[in-house]
């Protein structure tokens, strides 16, 4: 059975940005989430307007996109159709369909917000990761109550054994009344310099829990 | 490797119970899309295709009207047995986009996992349901996965159910984005000026054994992509949807199903502007304009998350029947690109079917469903 | 008018969530669409919203929402001409 690896593994929580298990970026953890996740976009130095546009959970998947495709260039040994997004969370994009409950309550002030309402569905953070990419292969997004590994890494080693896909970001991208947590990493059957993880349940669990 | 079979569906809409039922109704050219006056939805009047309440009556209080609709769409499917559904070499996969809307922000299960397991639970399954929100492409997505999930062997059945309800929330939102037509939709129509919503649900039961079906049906191929484009606005070119129909067709010719073999497409065709023309023009570049194509969102409005699945269920059911269902609304032809829309029933042997889907976050999901 | 076009640059900025965006970075003759402020479909929904929103104006259909939404100017000057 073909063997597949992992390039490199993020992972943003408590004001943290990890790459590989070294931290490139901190804010503190007491901080509301926006202002965080602002200071790591400026920190990135990017022109992508459509960042302040996002809602929450997008801004986060985004930028764990961004921190995981940084410096590393992984996608450009492939075309689009050849890498696909697999993302999960806990709460979908429970977050901003409160924040646009919030625009059409109250009948006195009901002015339905366009830009909130598009967010209201969680596969738009893997829409805004594939535009900024241009990633163009399967793409899913789950919901389960906690980062389910062994689903996730079994299908996305199906779907690279099948040629479906030869790369696949995989992750958990959770945001909830302020609280944040994403893990996100880059599986193909390439093997990097810099990392020979080997893409299996047994790893991920141990990244993800550390 | 096993195939994954369709061993029995089942649908509930705004044409009632039953894909057989529904079938019947839009043969008399009956739309489930209608004008209503209910101030839990809307201060002003609104079209949508909305269930009828006493389809959901005998259920127990305690469930959403989300979870109702997915209760009742299991209750009709006649030969499932219960220690089938409890048995762990049995998986519920469950596809919606926005769940217990209705409940947000401090109602019950507003968490999708939530509603799904305790469904799962009600239902006595032992294994973890999967649960997929991926905007009007969820319910292809989810027999896309069931299929892998029994030709795997992972599973030796599956569920695949799903949902949406009409809402406020939903409905709102639509009408902000300007997107709803005046009036019940009309996919591929020259006149076209937006979609209609709708709800409903719907239950497939895929097996990794043909059972009694004659002929059986089984899922042949599917393909899921991203436009890379827009968050909203499908691609100008059709270009991802049209990976996902090839990708669903290379698939199935590894299974036997030859694309000259497609005799029906089951369109998403939600009757706006942008939808229709640029699926269009994907099922141009795939050189399947000639196959007789429908949409049933004239019939049932757009159902979300249960549209691939609602959908899939009748396009099924036409293929064992051998029938093709007329698209409705549609008189003039308004696309650039030519499309076969099925103006008039008409009983020819249909071989094997595409499915198409599209969804915001720019994203595509086709199936072939095969038959053997 | 010209206070009209200084709160309305801000109210876009706010509105359309333009947070790298000055009042001063904002010509009112330019086109708000196509280059410049890169604004999408999206955006000229939520223009709409604001129209309402601040001014009591509906734009009713896309066909109007062009011509008035052409620039800041076209905006000011629709207002000036619908405000209730």
């Amino acid at each position: 059975m073909e063997r597949f690896f992992i390039s490199d593994h993020v992972r943003i929580s408590n004001g943290q940005f990890s790459k590989n298990g070294n931290l490139i970026f901190a804010e503190d953890k007491d901080e509301p989430f926006t202002q965080t996740i602002r200071a790591f976009y400026k920190s990135l130095e990017i022109q992508h307007p459509a960042f302040y546009k996002m809602d929450n959970l997008s801004k986060l998947g985004f930028c764990a996109a961004e921190l995981l495709l940084k410096d590393h260039n992984q996608l450009s040994l492939y075309n689009s159709q050849e890498v696909g997004i697999l993302l999960a969370n806990e709460n979908s994009c429970l977050d901003t369909d409160q924040e646009y409950v919030e625009t059409i309550k109250d009948p006195e002030n009901y002015f339905p917000s366009p830009a909130v309402f598009v967010y209201t569905l969680p596969n738009i953070v893997i829409g805004e990761i594939s535009i900024r990419h241009k990633i163009q292969g399967e793409n899913i997004f789950f919901i389960q109550p906690e980062f389910d590994a062994e689903f996730m890494v079994n299908y996305a080693n199906g779907l690279l054994e099948s040629k479906s896909l030869k790369a696949v970001l995989v992750g958990w991208v959770e945001f909830y009344q302020d609280k944040y947590d994403a893990f996100m990493y880059f599986a193909s059957s390439e093997k990097s310099k810099q990392n020979t993880l080997e893409h299996t349940v047994d790893t991920i669990k141990k990244i993800y829990n550390k | 490797m096993s195939k994954a079979y369709i061993s029995e569906t089942n649908i509930i809409t705004a044409l009632g119970q039953g894909v057989s039922a529904n079938i019947a109704a839009m043969l008399e050219g009956k739309s489930g899309i209608t004008l209503y006056y209910d101030k839990e939805i809307s201060t002003q009047s609104f079209y949508a295709a909305r269930v009828d309440n006493a389809l959901l009556e005998s259920l127990d209080p305690e469930f959403t009207r989300f979870e109702k609709l997915i209760l009742a769409s299991i209750n009709g499917i006649k030969n499932l047995k219960a220690d089938l559904l409890k048995s762990p070499k049995t998986l519920l996969i469950f596809s919606t986009t926005k769940g217990n809307i209705d409940q947000v922000p401090s109602g019950k299960r507003v968490k999708l996992y939530d509603s799904c397991q305790y469904i799962s639970n009600y239902l006595g399954n032992p294994n973890k349901p999967l649960v997929v929100s991926n905007a009007c492409i969820s319910g292809t997505v989810a027999l896309i996965l069931g299929k892998k999930l029994i030709e795997s062997g992972t599973y030796k059945d599956i569920l695949v159910l799903g949902a949406d309800i009409v809402s406020a929330f939903v409905l709102s939102g639509f009408q902000s984005f300007k997107a709803l037509s005046e009036g019940a939709c009309k996919p591929f129509d020259a006149n076209r000026t937006g979609l209609s919503l709708g709800e409903g649900s719907a239950a497939v039961w895929l097996s990794s054994e043909k059972n009694d079906q004659n002929p059986a049906l089984f899922i042949a191929g599917g393909g899921i992509s991203n436009d890379a484009n827009h968050i909203s606005g499908p691609s100008r070119t059709g270009d991802g949807l049209f990976f996902s129909i090839n990708k669903a067709i290379i698939e199935s010719e590894t299974l036997g199903v030859k694309k000259e073999m497609i005799g029906y497409v089951s369109a998403h065709g939600t009757a706006t502007p942008y939808n229709d023309e640029m699926e269009t023009k994907a099922i141009n570049t795939a050189e399947l304009n000639h196959v007789p194509t429908n949409s049933f969102k004239g019939y049932l409005g757009h159902t979300l998350g249960a549209a691939g699945l609602i959908e899939s269920a009748i396009g099924m059911y036409s293929m064992q029947q051998n029938i093709l269902i007329p698209s409705l609304n549609y008189s003039a032809h308004g696309v650039t690109l030519p499309l076969n829309v099925i103006r008039e029933k008409a009983e020819v042997d249909i071989q094997a079917m595409l499915k198409t889907s599209s969804g915001f976050g720019g994203c595509n999901a086709a199936l072939v469903i095969g038959k053997e | 008018m010209e206070q009209l076009v200084e709160n309305l640059k801000k109210q876009i900025i706010q509105a359309l969530k333009l947070e790298d965006v000055k009042p001063e970075d904002i010509n009112e003759n330019e086109p708000l669409f196509g280059e410049g402020l890169g604004l999408d479909s999206i955006d000229a929904l939520e223009l709409i919203v604001l129209m309402e929103k601040e001014y009591g104006i509906r734009v009713e259909n896309a066909n109007a929402a062009k011509s008035v939404f052409t620039s800041v100017k076209t905006m000011a000057d629709y207002i000036a001409q619908n405000k209730k």
